[in-house]
């Protein structure tokens, strides 16, 4: 039974939800830093925290805590394998 | 015989100024590294009757010279060419600090990786099998605790070895797909033409065709020094050799 995976942008997740990262679209400087901090396919991402103004947002990846504005969380796309405490 | 140069590679906070600190004492002096502000720390310490000169580069993820930070630690290790790299690693973070490595051992042969923070991993009960690893990355790897003075030892003995050539690495090296493999060596066969083997060819190639016009200056500046007469580490050329 195929189960069709929803592909989403990581800025779509709330805190507490766990994220696989399957296309990084961000191009540039800011791609190779982003793959440098352990931004790459195939790594769970962990949403921590929004800040209060709701930008950027904490993230965990592969042991360190990693913040990021919406512009760069709304081009890192994947599924969404499990919901965070509502 | 001049010193042996000898430079330390890393991310940040893995226990480089601490293992800089604990191999040469009180032998040291730092300045900043020529036209940046990014602090130079250099250092000198005896092993086996050999001189060596130790330099704790700046703390990076990564080196593909998007800061000056970067940039300093990737053209001390491609152009001052040290005798040996030791890339520290944290080893209660494996995963992201392989990423460093990796990069290190595309650009030279002469690699020691050296897991650090060995007593942290074990109280996290992380196990870390080194002789897999060495034999996987081609290199060799040594564990150790910098702040407790575990391994010191056998770090100095496997740069030792490593330093007389008692041992030859041969680093993993990633293959790429078969259009960029094509490339490479394509590229890689000009690059050889004008550097011979003084530069990491193959690394300068993913460079290039990475589209990485910064480097491509800088080895206009290599040749032109070259020119002249200055070589980039200013070895003296021994007449006994
Ligand atoms: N538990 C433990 N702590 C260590 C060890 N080695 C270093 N540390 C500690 O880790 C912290 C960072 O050490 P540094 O030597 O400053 O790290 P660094 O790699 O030079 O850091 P940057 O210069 O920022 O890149 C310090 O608090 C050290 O005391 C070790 O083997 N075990
Ligand atoms: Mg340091």
């Amino acid at each position: 039974m195929p189960v069709s995976k929803k592909i989403v942008p990581l800025s779509e997740c709330q805190p507490g939800d766990c994220f696989l990262l399957r296309e990084l679209k961000v191009e540039g400087v800011m791609r190779r830093r982003l793959l440098d901090l352990g931004f790459v396919a195939g790594a769970e991402i962990l949403v921590l925290q929004k800040s209060p103004l709701g930008d950027p947002v904490a993230f965990r990846v592969s042991h360190t805590t990693i913040a990021l504005r919406e512009e760069e969380s709304s081009l890192i796309f994947g599924e969404i394998i499990r919901r965070g405490p509502a | 015989m001049s010193a042996i140069k000898v430079a330390l590679a890393g991310n940040p906070n893995t226990g480089k100024s601490t293992l800089f600190n604990t191999l040469t004492g009180l032998k040291q002096h730092t300045g900043n590294w020529p036209g940046k502000t990014v602090i130079r720390a250099e250092g000198s310490f005896e092993h086996k009757g050999e001189e060596y000169v130790l330099v704790d580069l700046p703390g990076t993820y990564s080196l593909f010279s998007n800061s000056a930070d970067e940039e300093v630690a990737r053209d001390y290790i491609v152009f001052e060419q040290p005798d040996a790299t030791i890339v520290v690693l944290d080893a209660t973070s494996l995963e992201r600090n392989l990423n460093l490595a990796f990069q290190v051992l595309e650009m030279t042969d002469r690699v020691i990786v050296c897991i650090n923070l060995i007593d942290e991993a074990d109280k996290k009960g992380i196990v870390i099998d080194e002789k897999k690893l060495a034999a996987k990355l081609g290199v060799p790897v040594v564990k150790m605790s910098a702040r407790n003075k575990i391994g010191i030892d056998l770090l100095l003995n496997t740069l030792d070895h490593l330093v007389k050539e008692k041992i030859n690495p041969s680093p993993y090296r990633m293959t790429y797909s078969e259009e960029i493999e094509r490339k490479i060596s394509q590229i890689e066969a000009q690059i050889t033409g004008l550097f011979g083997a003084e530069l990491p060819s193959r690394w300068i190639a993913l460079r290039l065709l990475d589209g990485d016009d910064a480097l491509v200056a800088k080895l206009k500046e290599y040749i032109d020094k070259k020119k002249d007469g200055v070589t980039a580490n200013e070895l003296p050329i021994s007449a006994n050799s």
